[in-house]
């Protein structure tokens, strides 16, 4: 039923039409991909260093792990089971890693600040109380199940704002907090952004997992951009504008 | 060209000449608030210049956080194996009666200090943590001659702005600056959880940086150099680990 309703949506007439992006959301969301994929790549490529997680101040292969990732190290001095070590790569990772990071830093303070000035956060992102109430979410969730995810109204649905609030707000500072927690020059300077997760491998795993629920973040997004009109979509990304529009022109 | 596009024109370039001139003039301000670390060319320039800047100015005097006896890991990791040179196990048969460091460049007094030498001086201890840019760490008391008494007592100059580290092992190398080089918490270790410091970490002498990674505690040192000028010493990178990719300043 699922993919019948979607290849009508298709072949529809009618073309959906997308969000009208702003100037500085296209950018930064471009930027923030960019620098997103960088982190991620530079991230995995310093996890496969030591890829065994702790909890607490401190982990190293002489004592017990929280968890470790069965995959080969590209040092020698982990025991992964595995007879080859991958060739290390960290040098460039690791100045990479901080570059990206520097770069969605300031991109994320370009997205943060404009929002709140021109009511992006308020009008587009936020949702409303109507949007959260029983009866709305419940409609939305059987849309989305559905996969009738169009954005017709031209507007973010409540699970997107939701998920954007979680990102925005939550996932995205965790990250650079947990970053930041790594960091003995920072925390030497606010050693609360340590003290608080508990110790520097307690931050260390955190991040690890933040990184976990950003992929599965993009992961859906990805998806759900399909879903609704990959073309439709992107061209929003992209010029701002939509296909309705776009015909106009 | 019409007059709407020419002054377009020209109002970018006025933009474009005034942003220019306002980078000149940061970079400027930056370099004499020693704000940019040797490693500021490059691609990841910008990067490392950031971060090197953002610490020296929130975290100039800031103390590593130091931890209770009942915190040191035990037992601690010692990552890599000792040096296989000769000179290394000649010095080690030896209990390293003959290890000395050498102190040179822009000083009134070059000196070379034996192991025994350095004990006699005024010592710290400190019981930090050690994190490898790997991920792992480890929690462990060292003790040590702070870095800034023995540049008083060979009577560093005032025009030094780095100080050079030497290890006998000939690739590893690195330096400080001056905030770094003075810092309370920079020792020169000699002693490890109430002991010599063992082979394994670094002994009979390795330099401590509690506040960065652990690449910049380098093993074995037998040689410091103090210098105005990065560019004249080795490839000029200021640490042997730069050519890798690894930041010169590794406070992150």
């Amino acid at each position: 039923m699922v993919w019948y309703d979607l290849g009508l949506a298709d072949t529809a007439v009618v073309p959906t039409q997308a969000l009208r992006h702003s100037g500085i959301v296209r950018v930064t969301h471009w930027l923030t991909t960019i620098c997103f994929f960088a982190l991620l790549v530079t991230g995995v490529e310093i996890l496969i260093s030591h890829p065994r997680f702790y909890w607490g101040e401190v982990g190293n292969v002489n004592t017990p792990a929280l968890f470790e990732i069965p995959i080969p190290a590209s040092r020698g001095s982990v025991k992964t089971g595995y007879s080859y070590v991958l060739p290390d790569q960290n040098g460039w990772s690791r100045s990479l890693h901080f570059q990206a990071a520097w770069l969605i830093f300031f991109t994320a303070l370009l997205y943060g600040i404009s929002s709140l000035l021109n009511g992006h956060f308020r009008r587009n992102v936020l949702p409303s109380a109507a949007d959260l109430s029983a009866g709305a979410l419940s409609r939305e969730i059987g849309k989305h199940l559905r996969l009738k995810v169009q954005n017709g109204a031209g507007s973010y649905n409540v699970l997107q704002r939701l998920a954007y609030v979680g990102v925005v707000f939550g996932l995205f500072p965790l990250m650079i907090w947990t970053g930041l927690a790594m960091s003995p020059g920072f925390t030497s300077a606010f050693p609360i952004t340590v003290t608080v997760f508990g110790g520097q491998q307690s931050a260390r795993t955190i991040h690890f997992f933040a990184t976990l629920c950003l992929v599965v973040f993009v992961l859906v997004h990805i998806a759900m951009v399909y879903f609704a009109g990959f073309k439709s979509q992107m061209r929003g990304m992209i010029l701002g504008r939509g296909a309705a529009r776009q015909e106009q022109l | 060209m019409s007059t709407s596009s020419r002054r377009t024109l020209i109002r970018t370039g006025i933009a474009a000449a005034a942003g220019a001139s306002g980078l000149a003039v940061a970079a400027k301000l930056a370099d004499e608030y020693g704000l940019v670390p040797p490693d500021n060319g490059g691609i990841y320039g910008p990067g490392q210049t950031l971060t090197y800047a953002a610490h020296r100015l929130l975290s100039r005097n800031s103390l590593a956080r130091e931890f209770s006896r009942s915190q040191i890991s035990n037992p601690p990791y010692a990552n890599g194996k000792p040096p296989k040179l000769e000179d290394f196990k000649r010095h080690q048969a030896e209990d390293f009666v003959n290890w000395r460091l050498e102190v040179g460049g822009l000083v009134a007094r070059p000196t070379s200090f034996s192991v025994a030498e350095l004990k006699t001086y005024p010592m710290r201890s400190q019981i930090t943590h050690l994190a490898c840019e790997e991920g792992w760490s480890y929690i462990a008391e060292w003790t040590g001659v702070p870095l800034s008494h023995i540049l008083e007592r060979v009577g560093m100059l005032p025009q030094a702005k780095f100080v050079v580290y030497q290890s006998i092992q000939n690739d590893q190398w690195n330096s400080l600056d001056m905030d770094e080089a003075m810092h309370t918490q920079t020792l020169v270790t000699v002693g490890m959880n109430g002991g010599e410091i063992p082979v394994g970490h670094g002994g009979p002498l390795r330099m401590r940086v509690p506040r960065q990674l652990g690449y910049k505690s380098t093993k074995y040192i037998n040689r410091l150099i103090v210098t105005d000028d990065l560019k004249t010493y080795r490839d000029g990178q200021g640490a042997g680990s730069v050519k890798a990719g690894y930041a010169w300043y590794s406070g992150i």
